[in-house]
């Protein structure tokens, strides 16, 4: 019996392994096709394609264009994110309960319709479409996401490090430097890298508020109405790249902060 | 807890930029989005044509209809396949290798929704791996019709949430205490017995969640079915964007926006009771 279990486990664990890595080996495999179509036989492995993929200017400035976005968008809403968890978890507020709520609202509402109302409001206030746009909206994104991950990290540990700065006469300001952020360093920084790869992947909000000078994603996707191409596996391939050392790096943020 | 005597200007000061954020790009967005769903497309003023049209028009309908079949037979299939994958994570694999194997299983993941749609259009393609290891085999002649329909666009969703829901559970079933499953063995149940009557009931408050998050996001999500499916059948998040790109009709497209988000709202209060009981 046990062995049984053990070998239909196996089994079944080594097609669920190869379900979810199928899209991903032969997205990887054929971008490294010596030919022009990423289907079988395989013909590599060449590089051509990622010569192509750094040869071509759209995509590399979109690549730089995502890169400042992820990085920009995700510094403000970790900053947000932290001053606002510090205050909540600080300080007794009137109706904290309720403005806590309203903070993390909008991790419950799809991407789509999130990118259709600053659309809207954007066309209303004559603001036009640019990466600044793009960015205000995955600030949206993502600033629920870093205020519930630092405000989750605040325990009462912290709060007594803090008395003690201030009972030896730090103001403010300093406590906040030289104590808090130190302090919660792990807790921003994985915030901060979470950000980054929702940022990095996200389509649809980009796809709506840019026009000209627009993300990775969106011109991926400009690429894929001429079907089926080498050249969108390369750079499918090092966006994935990119992505797996955000999640990485998260990774080592999560493990260091283990031991404390 | 509030031993500083700051006045009361900090703490506004410092939770004010993130509500103010809030409140002028989330908030303000959807009443513009609300008011905007009441216009006229053309002249412009007040008028519920925008929402009757949704109720009128047979293909209005039919893109809702699809969407929550879809997203049913995707939340459905996505469960019943990472709840065993889940479960063997968490009892069969030695400890000390599970971050690793979990980590692998979710690794896909953090592609973004183009490039893995594309992937999966490369693997389902006339010619692509799966029609070659068909036709190579034997099985079938000819290569058969898989990107571009309802199929290609329920697997493409089902890999994705497949990843998220292993995720879940897993964390669902590690939060279980083995005293739970000595004390059902004492009393002598059998392996299959203990999970039938102890795991998975303890499990179902998280699978609930797990397939409500996947509810959302499935219903939700324009580039997998546009991608994937093909013109042959629209989903909701398609025929919101066809509004905005083809006419520039943004009254419209608010209207069908708000009806989807209505839907989920529906949906969240319909499993609210379930969702509930994981707080408790």
């Amino acid at each position: 019996m046990r062995a049984l279990i053990r070998t239909v486990s196996g089994l079944y664990a080594l097609a669920i392994y190869g379900f979810i890595f199928l899209p991903v080996v032969v997205l990887v495999l054929f971008s490294l096709q010596a030919t022009s179509f990423p289907i079988p036989p395989f013909t590599g492995p060449s590089l051509r394609w990622y010569e192509a993929v750094l040869a071509d200017t759209r995509l590399t400035s979109a690549l730089v264009n995502s890169l400042l976005v992820a990085v920009v968008s995700s510094a403000v809403a970790v900053t947000l994110g932290f001053l606002s968890a510090w205050g909540f978890a600080r300080f007794a507020l009137p109706g904290s309960g309720l403005m806590r709520g309203l903070i993390t609202l909008p991790l419950t509402v799809s991407y789509l319709i999130i990118g259709m109302g600053l659309l809207v409001l954007f066309n209303w206030a004559g603001v036009p479409k640019s990466l600044l746009a793009a960015g205000i909206g995955h600030v949206v994104i993502n600033l629920p996401l870093c205020f519930a991950i630092v405000y989750s990290q605040m325990g009462d540990h912290q709060i007594n490090i803090e008395r003690a700065a201030r009972d030896l006469g730090a103001p403010e300001w300093k406590v906040l430097l030289l104590i808090t952020v130190p302090v919660m360093a792990p807790a921003i920084f994985a915030g901060f890298f979470l950000s980054m790869t929702f940022s990095w992947d996200e389509f649809v909000i980009s796809f709506l508020l840019t026009r000209f000078d627009t993300t990775l994603p969106v011109e991926i996707w400009n690429l894929l109405r001429s079907g089926l191409n080498p050249k969108t596996n390369a750079v499918g391939s090092l966006v994935f790249a990119v992505s797996i050392v955000l999640v990485v790096l998260f990774e080592l943020m999560l493990l260091r902060r283990k031991p404390a | 807890m509030n031993s500083v005597n700051s006045g009361r200007a900090l703490p506004w000061a410092l939770v004010t930029p993130a509500l103010g954020w809030t409140l002028l790009f989330f908030v303000l967005p959807f009443v513009a989005m609300a008011v905007s769903s009441l216009t006229a497309h053309e002249g412009g003023g007040f008028t519920l044509s925008n929402y009757s049209q949704f109720f009128a028009n047979p293909s209005y309908w039919q893109a809702m209809v699809n969407s929550l079949q879809v997203t049913a037979i995707v939340t459905v299939i996505s469960v019943l396949l990472a709840y065993p994958f889940a479960w063997i994570l968490a009892e069969q694999v030695p400890e000390r290798w599970q971050r690793l194997a979990l980590m692998l299983a979710v690794l896909p993941f953090w592609t973004s929704y183009v490039v893995r749609s594309y992937s999966w259009l490369l693997v389902l393609a006339q010619n692509g791996v799966v029609n070659r290891a068909l036709t190579g085999s034997g099985l079938f002649s000819e290569p058969l019709q898989l990107a571009n329909t309802r199929l290609a666009t329920i697997t493409g969703f089902v890999h994705f949430f497949v990843m998220l829901l292993t995720l879940t559970i897993f964390a669902n079933l590690k939060q279980l205490s083995p005293s739970y499953r000595k004390a059902a063995a004492d009393l002598g149940a059998g392996p299959l017995r203990t999970f039938l009557h102890v795991v998975l009931p303890l499990t179902l408050p998280g699978i609930m969640v797990g397939a409500f998050l996947t509810f959302v996001l499935c219903i939700g999500d324009y580039i997998t079915p546009q991608i994937l499916g093909g013109n042959n059948e629209l989903l909701m998040p398609q025929l919101v964007m066809m509004q905005i790109g083809r006419r520039g009709d943004f009254p419209l497209a608010s209207a069908l926006s708000i009806i989807l988000m209505a839907v989920v709202t529906i949906a969240y209060l319909a499993c609210a009771r379930w969702l509930k009981i994981e707080r408790a």
